[in-house]
């Protein structure tokens, strides 16, 4: 199975590891066979190791090491926010994030909402199962 | 402040520099002692009001009694851990009602902490609690409603109870027992502070099985990371 991702220029990745953890970044250039210049439009351009990147579906067209402002104006273009927050890797990384920040009222008000869908599902299932038996 | 000089430097340790009477020259006491007269100018204590009803002892103790240091220490109050004010749900850690979701009252000056459960729905009734034995949790239940002014630390201490008489041999078996009950008094206090606090909890959807239902960690759970 050949590859889908590609270490390339305009190749956006997300960071797993260290302090910019969890930030969309873009590689603007390839350094050697480690590390790549990424940029990112809220932070000052660096290298970083390729064990730290996590590459993505989305690629944008830029030229090797952009100006910031013509990054930002690629990435608008792109639209790569919206496209990552509509990936399903994007969405699970919200639902995370979501998650994490509910307090003990709010776990409290999920567990009823769960019991009450997983109700109507029981209710729906045992409906299909009548018609089934009858039929 | 400018340091404090000495005008008698250390040679080495406790020893200084100059003898006594070469310091009592250099610091000037002639000085003052020529101009109150040949004396040192000191205040004479007031002298001690005498109490007429005390009678002076007949005869002196025999060994000295020793008399207890004056202690003028006064406690710190409790500071409030700034997570709980008026009206938090708290989760009860420790005891009978350990996971109890509980609202939060008020600080009694001790440092405990007034809560209920309200009694009418988790059981719990107003209670002191230490605030290093709950969790404090970010919902709020409005208790402007709920006066709160009558309960401080005495309202909750115990009665002394009457010793007991020592018994002969055949009551000893035949114990009185004495029933422990609730006055009606705290009972209709408990019953005031929960009517108004359950009108507030019954207008929030939900709050009121949220209050009914124990907390527990379940598998997964890290109480490190959840956010309370």
């Amino acid at each position: 199975m050949p590859f889908k991702r590609y270490v390339e220029i305009g190749r956006v990745a997300l960071v797993n590891y260290g302090k910019d953890y969890g930030r969309l970044v873009v590689i603007v250039d390839v350094i050697d066979q480690n590390r790549a210049l990424v940029d990112a439009p809220d932070m000052v351009r660096t290298q970083m190791n390729f064990k730290r990147l996590s590459l993505t579906d989305i690629k944008i067209d830029i030229k090797r090491v952009p100006k910031k402002k013509t990054l930002i104006k690629a990435m608008q273009e792109a639209d790569v926010q919206g496209k990552w927050e509509k990936s399903s890797w994007g969405r699970k990384l919200i639902v995370q994030k979501k998650r994490a920040s509910l307090n003990d009222f709010d776990r409290f008000k999920l567990m009823l909402a769960k019991i009450k869908r997983g109700g109507i599902i029981r209710q729906e299932l045992a409906k299909l199962k009548k018609e089934a038996a009858s039929s | 402040m400018a340091p404090k000089t000495t005008r008698n430097p250390d040679l080495i340790r406790g020893i200084g520099k100059y003898s006594r009477s070469k310091m009592y020259h250099k610091r000037g006491l002639w000085a003052i002692k020529a101009k109150n007269g040949g004396k040192f100018p000191h205040h004479d204590p007031k002298p001690k009001p005498t109490d007429a009803s005390e009678k002076p002892p007949k005869f002196y103790p025999a060994d000295d009694v020793k008399k207890p240091l004056v202690n003028k220490r006064k406690p710190k109050p409790t500071k409030l851990r700034s997570s709980i004010t008026p009206g938090t749900v708290l989760i009860i850690l420790t005891g009978r009602f350990k996971g109890k979701r509980v609202v939060f009252l008020k600080q009694l000056p001790s440092g405990l902490l007034l809560i209920t459960g309200p009694f009418k729905i988790n059981g719990v009734p107003l209670r002191r609690v230490n605030q290093s034995y709950v969790i404090a949790t970010s919902t709020k239940v409005d208790i402007s409603g709920v006066s709160v002014e009558k309960f401080d630390d005495k309202y909750f201490s115990q009665k002394a109870e009457k010793k007991k008489k020592k018994k002969g041999e055949g009551e000893f078996f035949e114990s009185e027992k004495v029933e422990n009950v609730l006055p009606q008094e705290k009972k209709d206090d408990q019953k005031s502070v929960d009517a108004a606090l359950i009108k507030s909890i019954e207008a929030v959807s939900d709050l009121k099985t949220y209050l009914g239902a124990r907390f527990s960690l379940k598998s997964g759970m890290k109480p490190h990371e959840l956010v309370f």
